[in-house]
């Protein structure tokens, strides 16, 4: 390892490019777009280079940086990148670029716009390398602002509506997740999340927070996580967030940002709250059963295809809560096995990296599809489109067929962990979750057979081909997808330890 | 030498000289000169009065020149010399020399009142000063208000006046004795009699009266309206001033001598309930004032109230609050009045609205102004503010809310907030709204303005360090 | 830290330059009021830098003032105080900056400013509890004079209103001095004479005294029910003065209540806790729904304020050094951010677009033509919405952890405030600069072209929010004097130890 901090270097490098941008006015839309482009990149450069030193073995932290920060609060400064935080880097890494490059041909305010994206890309990176409450927040909230901008300013005409709601539901959340912390360090005096974690495995945080205080710290930092995902049913402000922002934001939101969630369910709320997860696990099980039937069912209503696609991400994520939710509940129960525990958790990592690429793909694909036909995105309004665009309906097909599941591609992987491990912790949630499964298909096939194939209709008469940057960016997805569906072994060596040390660290029965 | 002398000396040099030398003069000059020499022998006067220093009783025990005496003799000059000032400030006086005799000749009466021991020289003090004061409040013959003005003063005074006689012989009548230290001895001795009662509240009512208390306030703002503004100064300043110091000697007698009046059981409520009717009354009704003098009287009226709390306190931590409280009010009222004096000549200062623009027409008077009602009101660090506080911790001292007092004091701290409103309904008048198109900027008499500075930057030096007065106690 | 008294001096005299200088022109009484501005400063600055936080409170001056009532001309610092004066000496430069544009008696402006910002200075510099009331009062009238001159919407109501409530206030603060003063026997007004005296008294009697004390105080640090005069007084005042107000006026009733009411009766605050921390709550969420529905872009500031002081509030009543020492970081982080929303609200957009409704804000591309307006405003809403990064939230964070410690039921209620915030703010940034696209063809027509934002307000804003910044960023700055203050001796019997 070396000494140059590195992930500090990670989440500066697109504020240094966002700085940049800000003061280049006057320098052109073409010389920004580079500009933004080229930062943006420094996130999948210094993600390799932080996987070429990465030690897979390890299961701690590993590049960590610590430094004191406030001493009255007793904050530092801490950042370190586990499996988990560098698959999720290294997602930001690939998805950043392709957002970018679906903005391109953005006239407006370019370097505001890339200045804005850049500081979102580095409030996420932040938000997954950063191991104390405080700078975590801060990246957490950090991330909100540019993206009401970015929805707000280059999103559809109810893009204000739109942006204030998701800005203002996950504020609403934020705000009683920052209370639980609080009153965490009123208890502990600290907000770091391993010590954290270590005082809630020897069991001093219950005898520091006893009963309905812990209770409700829990059910703060819960919420706080849940909006973000989203967990049903605090769902509500996502289908209006994704379809009115641009292409290029929504794939960011939905690849990354709807990441953060996840992650905080696995790196804050399971490690620090295990016995309270495990009390509401039963009830939450099926509020992300909620989401994975409802997002499934109501995607399938939809007319608007970035709706229908929102939804999906709602279902696609309601798995990994699944998976997490199966694993807290059999804890200490009889069907647990560190084998099914593993295999559900190593899905759930899986299927966020998965899921960021082939969602990326879908809306970079919404996004050109919109940009063809003049701002019109209602399934009726298309038909036949790979007779005139085959190239581009073959690319799609891929990223469809991923986010179904199909084996050989890369959303099969995740998904099949998800219920092999689910199915031996929790059968009948496992059960009723593959009513999602059935939806999921509905509507892709759907989508898939209304769009794609028949008679071309609508805008899709005459559906101008992909062609160079359109085609690099799909072309490149499909390719990962197809890559990682085939040899899901490039990705499992990083995580694998991981997953296996905390399987190990569960009550078994 | 007494000063009295001194001032009534002065008194018939001005007569003498205004008949002959300065008859064929034109007014101005006759008032300016006039004034000149009343205040020549004002200064000499107060420098007198210092330096006989407290000499305790003279005249055979007529006089008692204790420190409250000396103090209240200089307070008086000091006041008289103000009314002076500001009587050279405004529209012309019709016979000067006779108004600056009639100034005199009631400092004179307000100096005997506060160092007379006997109670027929206190009333004659009385008188003289009062009837000084109607001639004053209906000086102006051209304004008919002035002579109702007067008229009114005169009648309820003389009402108050016949209280206060009654009062006194019964007083006479029960020891046998004019003399207050003997009545305060007799009374030690002889114990409680129904009739003192009855001398007390008659004595209460008379005083009641002149001081302007609820429910004895009705003239005052009718009076104040009326009179000539250095009149309606002089009665609300110097007339106070040794009023107050009579009624605390009456009450709580002098270091030198015992208990007064004070020892009766019973009065203490009653004080009480006037002092808290004033407040309240003078408060409330100066709320709905539009015409700035009548504001200023039921000011007056409120804050007689808050000096009465003085006077019911002043038994326990001696004069001096009270004494600070009276001073700084007068100044700051006599001040206020004087503003007016000023602007009367030159456009009026009767309505609120009068004085609308002054902060273009007369920074100068705008400014001390501002000093004068903000006194009033009680905003440090002008004296005003430490006149109320003082007061208020006396009265406060020792039993906190525990005493009567102590909820009288708080009633008075709330409002003095009430207060605040309608001292800065004039304070809007001068300094924000903007003044109205035909208005011209005033001319200030050199005289006046020196007055107005000086009475400004005593308010401030009061305020800033009370132990300049304090120090005498 | 000698030089420290000198701010009052030097503000004093700036005001009385500044009337003289103003006789002749508008700009030599601008020159002076800013140099005056920046000299105290400048004179709390250097001293902050020589500061030794571990020496505890610093008397600078102790001369007998008025020996016959015990009472002190004694000025004394310590980092509470410390901090609440390096935010003066900024709130003043802004003020100051953001004035600039007025030209009408222009000295009589600058007087008042400077005597306001003297009696500040005063009154954080004041360890005898008269001269503290008197710096008090004199920080009061001026305002009334500022707003009714100077001010705009229904500025002789705003300004009349805002001076009867803070008289009212200050009534039952001298209420409660003279009391303790005068019952107690204290025969001194220091600070610690007068404790000592309120412990000689019965507990009732203590309770009374802390409850008028308190509820003095906290008037002017706009509590609920109390805080009305807010709102209405800075919608009526002139920008500097709302700066003012928010910035560091407000913070004068919460300084009273720490320095004053707290440790004087320590014993009543545990009776009186759960009072003041529902008040305090209530105030946090009631004025926030308020300017959520606010029309008029100056009130959904104002009411903001008292949402956010509501936040010190409960700091101060949870009475633990935790809270305690967030309240004060909150009470530096309100003034700055407040200042600079005003300063947007006030000076940049009002005096530019001539109004103030949202509903015609939001009719023009606001953003598009008052760019730098825009990002200041956003920048400033985020840092009041208590986003990490900005002062505003390590002060919110530390006061949700000893809020949490005293009662957890209100310290929900508080998070519940800190929701509601992030919504009027955020409705406020978008209504406000971000209510209609510049896409719109209906837009077209509404390009005014606006006076570009001068150099001094630049200047006043970068000063804002680098202040917001940096201490956001390193809290410890201020942490690092608050918290030896508060661990002193003086409000030991009051605020538990703090962190565990």
């Amino acid at each position: 390892m070396s000494s140059l901090p590195l992930l500090t270097l990670l989440i500066l490098a697109p504020w240094v490019g966002a700085l940049v941008l800000a003061f280049m006015g006057k320098a052109g839309a073409k010389a920004s777009r580079g500009v933004t482009l080229l930062f943006s990149l420094s996130t999948l450069a210094l993600g390799l280079a932080a996987l070429a030193g990465f030690d897979p073995a390890v299961t701690g932290p590993q590049f960590s940086e610590s430094h004191t920060w406030i001493r009255a609060l007793h904050v530092r400064y801490h950042l370190g990148l586990d499996g988990m935080s560098l698959l999720l880097v290294l997602l930001t890494g690939l998805v950043s670029p392709f957002a970018i490059l679906s903005g391109w041909k953005n006239e407006r305010d370019v370097h505001i716009f890339g200045a804005l994206f850049l500081l979102l890309q580095g409030a996420a990176l932040g938000v997954f390398v950063a191991l104390d409450f405080f700078p975590w927040f801060l990246f957490w909230e950090l991330s909100l602002v540019p993206a009401y901008f970015l929805i707000r300013l280059w999103g559809g005409p109810g893009g204000t509506a739109a942006a204030y709601q998701f800005v203002v539901y996950t504020i609403g959340g934020s705000a009683f997740m920052l209370l639980g912390f609080a009153a965490l360090f009123a208890a502990t005096g600290t907000m770091d999340f391993r010590e954290l974690a270590a005082l809630a495995a020897d069991g001093r945080l219950a005898r520091l927070l006893p009963g309905a205080a812990g209770t409700a710290v829990f059910v703060g930092v819960l919420l706080g996580l849940a909006v973000k995902v989203p967990l049903f049913p605090f769902h509500t402000w996502l289908p209006s967030a994704y379809a009115e922002a641009p292409a290029g934001v929504t794939m960011f939101l939905t690849g990354i940002m709807s990441k953060m969630g996840v992650y905080g369910f696995l790196r804050i709320l399971w490690p620090i709250f295990p016995d309270h997860l495990h009390a509401a696990a039963p009830c939450l099980i099926w509020l992300a059963l909620g989401g994975i039937v409802f997002g499934a069912w109501a995607a399938m209503r939809q007319t608007d295809l970035k709706r229908m696609m929102a939804y999906s991400s709602i279902n696609h994520l309601g798995y990994c809560l699944l998976a997490l939710f199966a694993v807290a509940y059999a804890t200490g129960r009889d069907g647990l096995t560190a084998e099914a525990a593993g295999a559900a958790l190593a899905g759930a990592l899986l299927q966020m990296f998965n899921h960021g690429l082939s969602a990326a793909a879908l809306f970079f694909a919404l996004g050109i599809i919109e940009e063809r036909s003049g701002g019109k995105r209602g399934i009726g309004d298309f038909g036949g489109i790979r007779t005139a665009a085959p190239v581009f309906a073959g690319l799609c097909g891929i990223a469809l067929f991923s986010s179904l599941g199909l084996p050989g591609l890369n959303g099969f992987v995740g998904e099949f962990l998800i219920f092999r491990g689910a199915w031996g912790l929790h059968p009948v949630a496992t059960a009723v979750a593959t009513l999602g499964l059935l939806g999921t298909a509905l509507f892709l096939l759907t989508f898939w057979q209304r769009v794609f194939h028949g008679p071309a209709r609508g805008a899709g008469v005459a559906f101008a081909e992909v062609a160079g940057r359109e085609r690099l960016v799909l072309g490149l997805l499909a390719a990962l997808m197809l890559l990682f569906g085939v040899l899901p072994g490039l990705l499992t060596p990083l995580i694998n330890p991981l997953v296996t040390s905390w399987a190990g660290h569960l009550t078994l029965p | 030498m007494q000063p009295e002398s001194v001032l009534i000396e002065a008194a018939l040099a001005v007569i003498v000289l205004d008949l002959t030398v300065m008859r064929a003069k034109d007014l101005r000059s006759r008032l300016n000169v006039a004034s000149l020499i009343g205040a020549l022998a004002v200064v000499i006067a107060a420098v007198l009065a210092v330096r006989n220093g407290a000499m305790g009783e003279i005249l055979n025990g007529v006089l008692n020149l204790d420190t409250l005496a000396v103090a209240t003799r200089v307070g008086v000059l000091g006041l008289t010399l103000l009314v002076l000032g500001i009587g050279t400030g405004g529209a012309k006086i019709r016979h000067p020399a006779e108004y600056v005799v009639i100034v005199l000749c009631a400092a004179v009466g307000f100096m005997a009142m506060a160092s007379a021991q006997q109670l027929l020289l206190v009333f004659l003090a009385l008188e003289l000063a009062s009837l000084s004061l109607y001639v004053l409040a209906g000086f102006d013959k051209s304004r008919p208000e002035s002579a109702e003005a007067g008229l009114k003063y005169f009648l309820f005074g003389g009402m108050a006046a016949a209280f206060l006689l009654f009062g006194f012989s019964l007083l006479y009548g029960l020891t046998g004795t004019l003399d207050l230290p003997g009545i305060s001895v007799v009374m030690a001795v002889s114990g409680f009699h129904p009739l003192l009662a009855v001398a007390m509240v008659m004595i209460l009512v008379g005083f009641g009266y002149k001081a302007a208390a609820a429910p004895f306030h009705l003239w005052a703002p009718d009076a104040y309206q009326g009179a000539p503004a250095p009149a309606a100064a002089f009665i609300a300043s110097a007339s106070k001033l040794s009023g107050f110091v009579l009624f605390t000697r009456l009450l709580w007698g002098s270091a030198s001598q015992g208990q007064m009046l004070g020892a009766t059981p019973g009065w203490v409520p009653v004080v009480w309930l006037l002092a808290a009717a004033s407040m309240l009354v003078g408060n409330l009704a100066a709320l709905a004032q539009s015409n700035v003098r009548r504001l200023l009287a039921y000011s007056a009226i409120a804050h007689a109230g808050g000096i009465l709390l003085g006077v019911i306190a002043s038994g326990r931590s001696g004069p001096g609050p009270l004494f600070f409280y009276l001073t700084t009010y007068g100044i700051a009222t006599a001040g206020a009045f004087g503003v007016f004096h000023v602007l009367e000549a030159q456009g009026g200062a009767q309505n609120l609205k009068d004085l609308a623009g002054l902060h273009r027409r007369s920074p100068l008077l705008a400014g001390c102004l501002m000093v004068f009602i903000l006194s009033l009101a009680g905003v440090p660090p002008l004296a005003g503010f430490f006149g109320k506080f003082t007061v208020f911790a006396a009265a406060l001292s020792p039993a906190g809310l525990g005493s009567p007092t102590g909820w009288l004091a708080v009633f008075a701290i709330a409002m003095s907030a009430v207060g605040l409103y309608y001292y800065l309904l004039i304070l809007k008048e001068a300094l924000v709204r903007p003044a109205a198109a035909e208005a011209q900027p005033v001319k200030v008499p050199a005289t006046a303005a020196l007055t107005l500075v000086a009475a400004a930057v005593l308010t401030l030096l009061f305020g800033m360090f009370p132990s300049l007065l304090l120090r005498w106690f | 830290m000698s030089l420290l008294p000198w701010t009052i001096t030097i503000s004093f005299a700036g005001a009385f330059l500044a009337l003289i200088a103003g006789s002749r022109s508008a700009a030599a009484a601008r020159g002076v009021a800013l140099v005056t501005a920046l000299a105290s400063w400048g004179v709390v600055l250097v001293a902050a830098a020589g500061f030794v936080p571990a020496k505890g409170v610093q008397t600078l001056v102790d001369v007998p003032w008025i020996e016959s009532l015990g009472i002190h001309y004694h000025l004394a610092a310590d980092g509470i105080s410390l901090v609440l004066l390096v935010l003066t000496g900024l709130a003043a430069t802004a003020g100051v900056l953001f004035s600039w544009n007025i030209e009408e008696r222009t000295g009589e402006f600058f007087a008042y400013f400077l005597t306001l910002i003297g009696g500040v200075y005063g009154v954080f510099l004041s360890a005898d509890a008269f001269l503290f009331f008197v710096f008090y009062e004199i920080a009061i009238v001026p305002k009334y004079f500022l707003i009714a001159n100077w001010g705009s919407t229904n500025r002789e109501y705003g300004a009349m209103k805002l001076v009867l409530y803070s008289f009212a206030g200050s009534a039952l603060v001298l209420a409660g001095l003279l009391w303790v003063y005068a019952a107690g026997n204290a025969g001194s007004f220091g600070l610690p004479e007068l404790t000592a005296a309120a412990a000689t008294l019965g507990h009732p009697e203590q309770l009374a005294i802390f409850a008028l004390l308190f509820m003095g105080f906290a008037i002017l640090a706009g509590i609920f029910p109390f805080h009305t005069w807010a709102p209405t007084g800075h919608v009526a005042a002139p920008t500097a003065v709302s700066m003012l107000l928010a910035g560091v006026v407000m913070k004068l009733g919460a300084y009273g209540c720490l320095r004053v009411a707290l440790p004087l009766v320590p014993d009543a605050l545990a009776f009186w806790q759960p009072a003041i921390m529902a008040l305090a709550v209530v105030g946090i969420i009631y004025a926030g729904l308020i300017a959520l529905v606010q029309d008029d872009f100056k009130f959904v500031i104002g009411y903001s304020s008292v949402s956010h002081m509501g936040f010190v509030l409960l700091g101060l009543a949870a009475g633990n050094v935790q809270a305690a020492s967030g309240a004060v970081l909150q009470m530096f982080s309100h003034g700055v951010i407040a200042g600079l929303l005003f300063a947007v609200v006030g000076r940049m957009v009002y005096e530019r677009t001539h109004t103030r409704k949202l509903a015609d804000l939001r009719q023009m591309p606001l953003y598009k033509l008052l760019p730098f307006a825009a990002v200041v405003f956003v920048i400033a809403g985020l840092a009041s919405m208590g986003l990490p990064g900005f002062s505003g939230f390590p002060a919110e964070l530390a006061i949700l952890i000893g809020a949490w410690q005293a009662s957890h039921f209100w310290a929900l209620g508080a998070a519940i405030g800190v929701f509601v915030a992030a919504a009027f703010t955020l409705r406020a940034i978008q209504v406000s600069f971000f209510g209609k696209d510049d896409r719109d063809p209906a837009a077209a027509d509404a390009h005014h072209h606006y006076d570009p934002i001068s150099l001094p307000e630049k200047a006043g804003a970068f000063l804002l929010i680098a202040a917001s910044l940096v201490v956001g960023l390193k809290p410890d700055l201020f942490f690092d004097w608050i918290t030896p203050a508060l661990q002193s001796p003086a409000f030991q019997a009051v605020l538990k130890g703090g962190t565990p």
